[in-house]
């Protein structure tokens, strides 16, 4: 069952050629058998999964089924999850067990999926590897010394190896799309907007969008339906009625206009670009016409992103006091001493590092230098997308420079790090939206293509990408078998 | 960009009640200048004139009714904290 | 004492009066159980987001338009950041550079008796924090969030007052508006209505600012005036010694009628203020906003203007019935139901007898007794001459004691004032008749005299002569002799 779409799925839960029960069984075993190599998980909640399974296959008895009844599915762990551990990777909130749901997690509950578990992930969505994770780094199933990316490492590496259809992610600079790209999957950031940030715990809160990883685009258009949507309780949540994607799919693209932004390939790798230019090709076999496009800001993306994200999350992580909830440091002998062992024992080397340039940025006498200009180079940077989009329908890129780097390459070098992110910060800032799909690359290893769309152009990015998948095979590749001795 | 001296680091994280140790001062010092170098043609760049932008859409901020729907929740939360006492969380003395 | 001149400005922070929060729907109910009235936002969960109470706004905009301030038709959100255990989220959204309102004025009696206007810098919205009690655990400070998010309007004056009385003035009148336009509850104990002042001194003839010192959180019109008169004094005493003012905040303690400094701090704080990126900036439609200006009530300068000039009201009379709006509304009811009667004498009865009677009751307007129509009713029986004045304070005491209105208090206690002229001239008669030698220092030209026969008539009638009449007849018997 575990490599079947969540079409096949769909029709064989209601076909009864298997149960719910049966299909959350095995991906439970699959998780636990993987558990051990790729760590991508941080908590399993198998018990109440089972047992919603099982009301799932009683709900699709009496035709009481919805659009994922009976469908598992797992969570990046910094979606607050009612009763089940969250711990964005943190030992801060190691053992933080919220009482309430995000309304992301909530809706895809409410669309009848069951939550298997919580996956591993960089220290607050901080980090383009999950080796920051205070649960240990994940692995890359088609490569165990690579890394995932990250910093939705875990729910990536868990759809590459098998163990679940699809899983959630959320996306800050690229950490939903890059981590795709280096396990060789399919996934979706919304538009900033799209999907509600209630209870997503925020990292940078105008970065911030929660989406999907699945093995197609197809998969993905059915999460990514079922968690969207206008949230009374997010502000900046967008009223505007949510496409149905699955429908869409087959939406025409024939004649769309494709721009190559002239600025997204240097320093990319030969084997990435061309992995991307055979993609393109295809489009074109397709209908797509297709030209260059200039985006003259794109060079300021990264210094943007990496002063804008670590100024909100310095402010978005104070929260964390040791007061209410989460860690708090042996014998405080004061208020301030209460506060600064609680943070520097509770945070990880990375967290630290941005929520101390992120204070710096923000500080007296250093707003306009840093933060401010960045704020500015921010309107040019999203101007440069409104006027591609005159002219072009989607952009398309390499998602990253490289196939995954070897676990602690970059240690010691977090600017080597952020350099990767050149091609997935600049949507962020932008707010628009963006997938990434497995391209095919020579050596083997998996690489992304990047779609770029318009505001709010969800379902034509999804129909573009699944009419590719539907006339290639490369996201159908799957690495060796990682949870193997667990097809008991 | 190397006006960043371990001083601007330990102010910083005093900011941030950030514990940082004398002997991680000079690997923090080394971050700093290091990002604030990578940063520079962000930094350096002629942006005079050009309107800040705080948020990637162009909306507005939406009113909420003034309705009070939000429980008593005291008990859900409170044994979250490291430390409570009769409904209170405490923390260590506070000196004004 | 006289070459330094005090020059003071204030910050007002005035929770609104809205049923739930800022940015949470939790309740803002003053006394509610530690932490029970403490939603998910207002812990600073991790994930939560804030959303705006469209009532708070709606509020500042009525204050906005109340002081001829200016609303901004976009306003912007902002993060103070700063570490403290009433304060959940580490840091306060409130509005820094764009607030909502901007400019704007106050007038109040300066201390020459002329008006004077005072400039308001801005006022903006921003949350409350919660509370903290230092004295219920050993060891231990403990934290209650069931003010945290409550709605503030913070209102910063301009340096412009220059004694403690000023001050507390402008205190006042802002106080008396916020209650005109209800959106405050007025509760000053419980911290409804807070004071901040930032007070420093220089030299009569200097133009540039002394060194500030700014005294936090003084909650009542009394301590506002002592706490900056402290500081004045403290400050002319340092300077006039040699010594420095030093940039701080202190904290007036009450008991000693002091203000001490509250927190050596080291280095000032830095609170990194940037656009909150979970708001988005708040546009104010005109139209709305002019439709909020419509409905703001007659307010307390213009009301002041009316009562003088149009009622002919005594200064005190128009001070003591605008302070207080439910108050100036009664006093409104009396006069449109008793159209026979002199405003002013309607407003003697409101501050003299009605407010006399309820301070000693401990009540105040809105649990009176006495209804607007009641006593409208005693004032129309004065006119038409049923009863004399002084026969009326017996009514009134009747109609406070709930023996019914004044018809019915009169006719159940027989005060029905004797204007019969033949009657009266009866009782004057039979008492000259045994007054011959009070009747002689009169005709010696002692015309006090006559107040003796008037108390000797009215006490004959037990106070039911009507007093004009008697002095009259009186004086006609004793002439005609
Ligand atoms: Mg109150
Ligand atoms: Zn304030």
């Amino acid at each position: 069952m575990w490599d079947k779409s969540i079409a096949e799925l769909r029709t064989g839960l209601r076909a009864g050629e298997f149960s719910a029960a049966e299909l959350c069984a095995e991906c439970l075993d699959r998780i636990g058998a993987a558990q051990p190599r790729l760590n991508a998980f941080v908590t399993l909640d198998a018990e109440r999964a089972l047992a919603a399974a099982r009301a799932a296959d009683e709900a699709l008895e009496h035709g009481e089924d919805s659009d994922l009844t009976g469908l598992p599915v797992v969570h990046k762990d910094n979606f607050c999850t009612a009763g089940l551990k969250t711990t964005c990777g943190s030992r801060m909130l190691a053992d933080f067990v919220p009482p309430y749901d995000s309304t992301a997690t909530a809706n895809i509950a409410a669309a009848g999926a069951i939550t298997l578990g919580k996956t591993n992930m960089d220290e607050f969505a901080m980090g383009s590897s999950t080796e920051h994770s205070h649960f240990g780094t994940v692995r890359n199933p088609w490569d165990l010394d690579r890394v995932p990316g990250g910093s939705s490492g875990g729910s990536a590496a868990a759809v590459a190896a098998g163990l679940i259809p699809f899983a959630t992610g959320s996306d800050t600079g690229g950490s939903i799309r890059q981590p795709a790209a280096f396990c060789g999957v399919t996934g979706i950031k919304p538009s900033y907007g799209r999907v509600s940030r209630y209870g997503l715990v925020a990292f940078a809160s105008s970065l911030d969008q929660a989406g999907a990883i699945g093995r197609s685009a197809e998969d993905c258009a059915w999460l990514l339906k079922a968690m969207s949507g206008h949230d009374p309780r997010d502000s900046t949540s967008v009223e505007r009625e949510v496409e149905d994607y699955p429908a869409l799919l087959d939406l025409d693209v024939g004649g769309l206009k494709i721009g190559l932004p002239r600025e997204y390939w240097h320093g990319i790798d030969e084997d990435v670009a061309a992995a991307t230019m055979r993609a393109v090709d295809e489009l074109i076999r397709l209908g797509a016409q297709v030209s260059e496009v200039s985006m003259p800001n794109a060079p300021l993306a990264v210094s943007t992103y990496y002063l804008i994200a670590p100024a909100e999350c310095s402010s978005n992580l104070s929260r964390f006091d040791g007061v209410r909830y989460g860690h708090r440091c042996e014998a405080p002998r004061n208020l301030a001493d209460l506060y600064s062992r609680s943070r520097a024992e509770g945070f990880g080397a990375e967290v630290k590092r941005r929520i101390l340039v992120g204070t710096y940025a923000l500080s007296a006498g250093y707003y306009e230098a840093y933060y401010g200009k960045a704020m500015r180079a921010r309107h040019l940077i999203a101007d440069d997308f409104r006027r591609a989009f005159e002219s072009v329908d989607v952009l398309i890129s390499p998602t990253a420079p490289t196939v995954a780097f070897g676990v602690g390459e970059k240690e010691g070098d977090p600017i080597a790090m952020y350099s990767a992110d050149v091609n997935t910060v600049a949507v962020n800032l932008a707010g628009v939206p963006a997938i990434s799909v497995p391209g095919e690359s020579a050596s083997g290893l998996p690489v992304g293509v990047q779609m770029i769309g318009r505001y709010f152009d969800e379902a034509r990015l999804l129909a573009l990408a699944h009419q590719l998948q539907r006339a290639t095979d490369w996201h159908t590749r799957r690495p060796e078998e990682i949870a193997g001795e667990a097809g008991r | 960009m190397s006006n960043i001296d371990p001083q601007t680091v330990a102010h910083t994280a005093r900011l941030a009640r950030l514990a940082v140790g004398e002997d991680e001062l000079d690997a923090y010092v080394s971050h700093f200048r290091a990002l604030l170098d990578f940063v520079a043609d962000l930094t350096e760049a002629p942006l005079e004139g050009v309107e800040p932008m705080a948020h990637p859409l162009d909306l507005q901020q939406p009113l909420r009714a003034d309705e009070v729907s939000e429980p008593d929740a005291r008990d859900a939360f409170q044994p979250l904290a490291p430390e409570a006492a009769d409904g209170y969380y405490l923390v260590p003395k506070v000196i004004e | 004492m006289d070459h330094w001149q005090p020059v003071i400005g204030l910050e007002l922070h005035v929770q609104l009066k809205t049923r739930s929060k800022i940015f949470s729907a939790a309740a803002t109910a003053y006394g509610a159980e530690v932490n029970r009235q403490a939603c998910a936002l207002d812990l600073g969960m991790p994930g939560t987001l804030p959303v705006l109470n469209g009532e708070a706004v709606e509020m500042a905009i009525k204050l906005g338009h109340a002081i001829g301030g200016k609303i901004a038709p976009e306003c912007v959100f902002a993060r103070k950041n700063y570490f403290y255990p009433d304060l959940p989220k580490g840091y306060q959204i409130s509005q820094f550079e764009q607030p909502i309102v901007a400019g704007g004025t106050v007038e109040i009696d300066g201390d020459d008796g002329a008006p004077r206007k005072i400039g308001i810098v801005r006022a903006h919205l921003e949350e409350d924090a919660g509370k903290s009690v230092h004295d219920l655990f050993r060891g231990r400070s403990g934290i209650d969030l069931n003010r945290a998010g409550t709605p503030l309007i913070e209102i910063v004056t301009e340096p412009e007052l220059h004694t403690a009385r000023e001050a507390v003035a402008l205190m006042r009148e802002l106080y008396t508006l916020v209650m005109y336009l209800d959106i405050c509850d007025g509760n000053l104990a419980e911290g409804s209505f807070r004071c901040d002042a930032n007070v420093s001194v220089r030299p009569r003839e200097s133009t540039k600012l002394g060194t500030r010192a700014e005294i936090k959180n003084i909650n009542s019109f009394r301590f506002v005036e002592r706490a900056i008169d402290y500081e004045i004094h403290r400050q002319i005493h340092r300077l006039e010694s040699g010594e420095q003012i030093v940039q701080e905040t202190r904290l007036y303690d009450a008991d000693k009628n002091e203000t001490r400094s509250m927190r050596g701090k080291e280095e000032a704080e830095d609170y990194r203020y940037f656009p909150d990126p979970d708001l988005l900036p708040l546009r104010i439609d005109p139209a709305a906003s002019e439709r909020i200006r419509a409905g703001i009530p007659e307010l307390p300068a213009g009301k002041r203007r009316r009562y003088r000039d149009e009622l002919a009201l005594s200064a005190e009379d128009v001070h003591q019935l605008v302070a207080h709006p439910r108050l100036a509304e009664f006093f409104e009811a009396v006069v449109a139901a008793a159209p026979g009667v002199e405003p002013k004498r309607c407003a003697n009865w409101v501050v003299v007898e009605l407010m006399g009677a309820l301070h000693k009751r401990d009540l105040d307007i809105d649990s009176s007794p006495v209804s607007a129509s009641m006593m409208a009713g005693l004032l129309a029986r004065i006119a038409d001459g049923t009863i004399s004045g002084k026969l009326a304070k017996s009514v009134f005491e009747g109609m406070l004691s709930g023996e019914g209105d004044a018809d019915q208090v009169i006719a159940a206690r027989g005060l029905r004032q004797i204007s019969d002229s033949d009657a009266i001239r009866d009782v004057i008669r039979g008492i000259l008749a045994d007054s011959e030698e009070q009747i002689a220092q009169y005709r010696n030209g002692e015309a006090k005299v006559l107040n003796y026969f008037v108390g000797q008539v009215m006490r004959a009638t037990r106070g039911q002569a009507n007093p004009g009449q008697v002095r009259k007849i009186l004086t006609e018997e004793l002439d005609n002799e």
